[in-house]
């Protein structure tokens, strides 16, 4: 059944869904809520709300620091595997596919066993933690940052490696130029492991706690005010959200070598 | 009588169950050029990439000046002209500088170097172009600076002016034969264009299906080829 849409127009002339009714159900107020959300947005930004700011920066610094940290080992990994060839290549790079699919449930509730006091890393105190939302994001963005860098490594043209080799180069030396080649790509794929990790909730709320002021971020600050019914509020934090992975992405972009 | 630089003797490569190279005899002369001419696959490239170290041969090893010589040290003595350009996506400059900043030498000495070998390939004002921004004959004419700036003692081009515009191709083979006058350097070619072959080099050696068939100095191979394959290639004709 098609939705049924009433629409008004107001005095800018511009128009608008006022509401709808979709699949025998009427929905109230769709605009006003987002016009709200909105304005919310641009009231909390534009006062620099305190909590807000410690937030997003809460945000930026758990995802920033886990994006450094899995890049550290995961680029190792994609310079050894996506610059040699040896047998089971193909099975190693499945198996990092695969992992880009890991339900971030599963991955909190591991790590959650491992960080609480009973467990194997209990003794660092890392859960309910900055740190333990770090390590969590880090295990999970690894094998986003892995498989993208090694499909960006295995597309530099195969006569540069040799080239570098016929030059003098030695194997280390000739996996650095086949890194430096392929490094516009490789940069995307850390974005790519930013925005997974800024995005991400399962493993912030289950080893995080959303505690205020704490471990507190954007996403689980949006699970709570939608779960509280602040609904314009948790639209609001959804903007600034996107607005903070939208500008990273573009600053990292307009950094890309041409 | 002009001094063996580099020898094959009896050296085969495979690739699991094919053979790319077989029991291929082969004398460089210091100081010469010599050509390989062949059909495509016929096995010149790997033939090239054996020399300069970028492959192991299967069976026996390359000699140069006499002595065995392992595929690092190889790559340590010649380097290699790719039939596609093979372009670093940075400047004209950086590209040819890379191989002197491999071997650590001063940002001085670098520049000195670079700025000779871009005159003797013209192109002396594009050291700050973008070398992937230029046309496939100045791409070649970057390899081309990018492989002599090092002073190579053994220098391979792998088809070097093939698909590229006669005054290119003209300006890479002064620039080689240049080269060639106020050096020592030992150049083989891998080609398939027997009037390159036929005015460059002062041997011709003929591969077909990975086993050198006919090997000699280039105006008997074209005037007098003995084996009959090479009568029918030189004529215009399969050889196969």
């Amino acid at each position: 059944m098609a939705p049924n849409v009433h629409l008004s127009i107001d005095i800018c002339q511009i128009t608008f869904i006022r509401d709808f009714h979709f699949f025998g159900v009427r929905y109230l107020g769709f605009v006003e809520t987002f016009a709200e959300a909105f304005l919310e947005a641009l009231n909390l930004i534009v006062t620099g709300d305190q909590e807000l700011l410690q937030i997003v920066v809460m945000s930026i610094y758990i995802s920033g620091m886990a994006v450094v940290l899995a890049s550290t080992w995961s680029l190792v990994i994609a310079i050894l595997v996506g610059t040699r060839n040896f047998p089971g290549k193909r099975f190693v790079t499945g198996i990092f596919h695969a992992m880009m699919g890991i339900p971030t449930v599963t991955l909190g509730l591991f790590f959650y066993l491992i960080l609480s006091r009973s467990g194997p890393l209990g003794y660092f105190g890392l859960l309910y933690r900055p740190e333990g939302i770090i390590l969590g994001q880090a295990v999970l963005i690894s094998p986003i940052i892995i498989s993208f860098a090694i499909s960006a490594i295995e597309s530099v043209d195969p006569n540069l490696r040799n080239l570098a080799r016929t030059l003098g180069a030695s194997n280390y030396q000739t996996s650095l130029t086949i890194m430096r080649e392929s490094s516009n790509q490789v940069l995307l794929s850390i974005v790519a492991g930013f925005n997974r990790a800024i995005a991400e909730l399962g493993l912030a709320m289950m080893l995080g706690g959303n505690i205020r002021n704490v471990t507190r971020v954007l996403t689980t600050t949006i699970a709570l005010e939608t779960s509280r019914g602040e609904i314009a509020l948790s639209i609001a934090l959804a903007i600034i959200l996107l607005i903070i992975v939208y500008s990273i992405s573009l600053a990292l972009s307009l950094l890309r070598r041409e | 009588m002009d001094r063996v630089h580099i020898l094959l003797d009896n050296v085969s490569k495979s690739y699991g169950s094919i053979i790319a190279l077989k029991e291929i005899t082969l004398e460089v002369h210091r100081g010469k050029k010599l050509s390989i001419v062949g059909l495509s696959g016929s096995g010149k490239t790997t033939l090239l990439k054996l020399i300069a170290g970028l492959e192991n041969p299967s069976i026996n090893e390359v000699q140069v000046n006499g002595e065995v010589v392992k595929a690092e040290d190889l790559r340590k003595l010649s380097t290699m002209v790719f039939q596609t350009s093979a372009i670093f996506n940075t400047t004209v400059y950086n590209n040819v500088a890379y191989g002197l900043r491999i071997r650590g030498m001063s940002d001085k000495e670098i520049k000195n170097k670079v700025e000779k070998v871009l005159s003797l390939v013209r192109l002396e004002d594009y050291a700050d172009r973008n070398t992937r921004k230029l046309s496939g004959g100045e791409q070649q004419r970057v390899s081309l600076a990018r492989a002599i700036v090092i002073q190579p003692t053994i220098l391979l081009l792998d088809e070097p002016i093939a698909n590229l515009d006669p005054a290119n191709a003209l300006i890479i083979e002064q620039a080689i034969n240049q080269l060639q006058r106020n050096t020592n350097l030992t150049i083989v070619l891998a080609t398939h264009n027997l009037d390159q072959a036929r005015r460059f080099s002062n041997e011709v050696a003929h591969i077909l299906n990975g086993e050198i068939i006919e090997k000699a100095p280039t105006e008997s191979f074209f005037s007098k080829p003995q084996d009959i394959r090479t009568k029918k290639f030189v004529s215009g004709e399969l050889p196969i």
